[in-house]
């Protein structure tokens, strides 16, 4: 029987600053058998943890199809993550997982993908980024919308330089606090729905961000015509356990660390704003 | 044939059950009165079970009373349901050490011990079925959980006396002990029906070699349990569950009852199916070493909601309906059946005495009555 709970040793081989606070680190698991065998789907989420401290859920941002690394991209914010800024390159961090349930690559096959993301929710997507693009010709167009507060919490800046040279993509960005060196558009990401041609019923999107920005970017996008089927969140709560029994991360009848962090609009859609939910 | 064998067993031979589950190399765990109230102890004989003794349990109020009878169970149950035997208060998970190179991280399962709980209640088995399927039975088998599981034992006492706090005959969870169980035992005036639920409760009531007892007896039985169900004061219509109670979200009545509730997390802590659990590290003094364990829970902690810089369920009122909507509603989504069965511990140990029977029709109303709030919130 295998125990969900055993944490395997990863050591940080790289540590990238991305921004004020924020890190990417990248993870190479110690246990050569575990790191063999470990496997992951983009959206998918590793529990991280610091000896002494504790753990935390984070999602992985790497390529799936590079499993022997595992990036996680982690902003600095509480007991736990700031224990992981104090690590260095060469420390061990360990790590649980892969759980929950990632994008639907499979589904989003032959139809055009857009993509919303809002602040540090660009995370979660870019490992389907990353794998839609090594799979470019069984997807159609590729627009990516993505939303910061100020320039400088944009992150992965080359990433999106090199989307945005990559045919039939479109890559659109919003800045509410833009500062004189921004040449993209000012104001909140669901204003650049306004700027982009989307086929409703051939389009597929996934979103991550804040959820006031999913909360107000769906009845937007589904007055496009965009079914609500077709529409796919990332969401976040409490997660302390990854494996659906700690109690902490549900949302009405799912446990978004086990039914998520992925989810259907339609199937959230009761849930979804809903005070203390 | 594991279910069906019966015998009957003089009361004055109670310890002979004892002692074949002595033999059979189980640690007996019983009910036993200690600080006014019956809590699960380790015991050895006859006399260390609550002899004589009843509880009378009412919305925030639990009180022992000696009766003088030789009743053995005449307790009904204590704030302590079964989950305490296979979901661990405090839980290990794993052991970590600091190593030259990292850490490396051992898991710590519980070692396996054969425990034999004598005076388990039908409402208690339901909510150990409850949790078998949260841990053993879902998308992540829990090896912890499993593993304490493995070594129980279980005799039930089928309840011939309702509490006033009792609703078991409503969510169809007792009084009698359907399932779940390895022997039952009724009490009667002088003696005990025992009955076996399983190969292990065969195997041990073959060894009494009991009388079996005669149908007028099993009659006898039949007729306390079905005087017990009737006479439960207090009844849970569930019905229109899951919809109906998530319709109710917006509801006036969760305002009244967050004014009530302390969020002192008694509710779920006594509750047999809760299974809230957060984790704590526990590094030592060298910072060489250090335990990584899980805790219950309760979605009535400030920290249970808690997400980076905000709390989705900052209020009372949030909590209450958390609680509640899981417990009456989400569960049936998420498990296939209520998360509540009708063992009242919630009532009784509630310290404002919140009755879930009276919330559920009062949030299932379609409105509320101002002079209804004003009585009882004067009433206090």
């Amino acid at each position: 029987m295998t125990n969900p709970y055993v944490i395997q040793p990863a050591t940080i081989v790289e540590k990238i600053r991305e921004a004020e606070h924020i890190h990417t680190y990248r993870l190479q698991l110690v246990d050569e058998e575990v790191r063999r065998t470990f496997r992951f789907k983009a959206g998918q989420f590793n529990m991280v943890y610091v000896f002494g401290v504790g753990e935390v859920a984070i999602s992985i941002v790497s390529d799936p199809d590079e499993p022997e690394f595992l990036n996680h991209t982690i902003r600095a914010v509480g007991r736990i993550t700031k224990a992981i800024a104090a690590l260095q390159s060469g420390d061990v961090l360990g790590i649980r997982g892969p759980f929950g349930q990632g994008w639907p690559l499979d589904e989003a096959r032959g139809r055009n993908v857009v993509i919303v993301t809002g602040g540090l929710g660009c995370a979660p997507v870019v490992g389907a980024i990353e794998y839609i693009f090594k799979r470019r010709e069984q997807y159609g167009s590729i627009k990516i919308l993505h939303g910061v507060k100020t320039p400088h919490d944009l992150l992965y800046r080359e990433r999106f330089d090199q989307w945005r040279r990559a045919p039939d993509t479109e890559v659109l960005l919003a800045s509410g606090q833009p500062d004189k060196t921004w040449s993209y558009h000012i104001g909140v990401v669901t204003e650049l729905f306004e700027e982009v041609a989307i086929d409703p019923m051939k389009s597929i999107v996934l979103m991550c961000g804040p959820e006031i920005m999913m909360r107000l970017g769906v009845p937007i996008l589904m007055r496009r015509g965009i079914p609500e089927t077709a529409i796919y969140l990332s969401l976040e709560r409490h997660m302390e356990c990854g494996i659906g029994l700690c109690g902490h991360c549900q949302m009405g009848p799912y446990f978004l660390c086990k039914d998520g962090p992925v989810m259907r609009y339609d199937r959230v859609a009761q849930w979804l704003g809903q005070t203390g939910v | 044939m594991t279910s069906g064998m019966r015998g009957a067993l003089p009361r004055g031979d109670l310890q002979r059950l004892l002692d074949a589950l002595s033999a059979k190399g189980y640690r007996i765990v019983g009910p036993t009165v200690r600080d006014g109230a019956v809590v699960w102890e380790t015991v050895r004989s006859v006399s260390d079970l609550p002899v004589g003794w009843r509880d009378h349990q009412e919305p925030g109020r639990y009180r022992l009373e000696q009766t003088g009878s030789q009743e053995v169970f005449g307790v009904v149950h204590g704030p302590q349901s079964l989950k305490q035997f296979v979901f661990a208060p405090r839980e290990p998970l794993v052991q970590i050490e600091r190593s030259k190179d990292g850490f490396s991280a051992r898991p710590t399962l519980p070692q396996p011990e054969k425990v034999a709980v004598i005076g388990a209640r039908a409402c208690d088995l339901a909510g150990l079925a409850t949790q078998d399927q949260i841990f053993l039975n879902g998308a992540y088998r829990d090896p912890y959980y499993a593993a304490r599981r493995e070594g129980l034992f279980l005799v039930a006492v089928n309840c011939t006396r309702a509490l006033n706090t009792c609703f078991c005959a409503s969510m169809e969870t007792g009084p009698r002990a359907k399932h779940g169980f390895d022997l039952a035992l009724t009490e009667l005036e002088d003696q005990l029906l025992i009955e076996a639920g399983s190969e292990a409760g065969c195997d041990l009531l073959s060894n009494l070699c009991l009388s079996r007892g005669s149908e007028q007896l099993s009659a006898e039985v039949a007729t306390r349990v079905d005087a017990c169900a009737q006479s439960q004061v207090r009844r849970l219509d569930h019905s229109r569950l899951p919809q109906a109670l998530y319709d109710a979200h917006e509801h006036p009545r969760w305002d009244e009852v967050a004014s009530r509730c302390l969020a002192c997390t008694n509710c779920t802590m006594v509750c047999p199916t809760c299974f809230c659990h957060t984790v704590e590290e526990t590094p030592d003094l060298s910072y060489q070493h250090t335990t990584h364990a899980r805790l219950w829970d309760s979605c009535f902690t400030q920290e249970h909601g808690y997400i980076h810089g905000k709390n989705i369920r900052p209020t009372i009122k949030d909590r209450y309906r958390m609680w509640l909507t899981h417990k009456l509603a989400s569960w049936i989504d998420q498990f296939g059946a209520s998360g509540c069965v009708g063992c009242g511990r919630c009532i009784t140990w509630c310290p404002v005495g919140i009755d879930l029977t009276e919330e559920l029709p009062a949030l299932l109303s379609p409105g509320i009555q101002p002079s209804i709030v004003r009585q009882r919130v004067d009433g206090m």
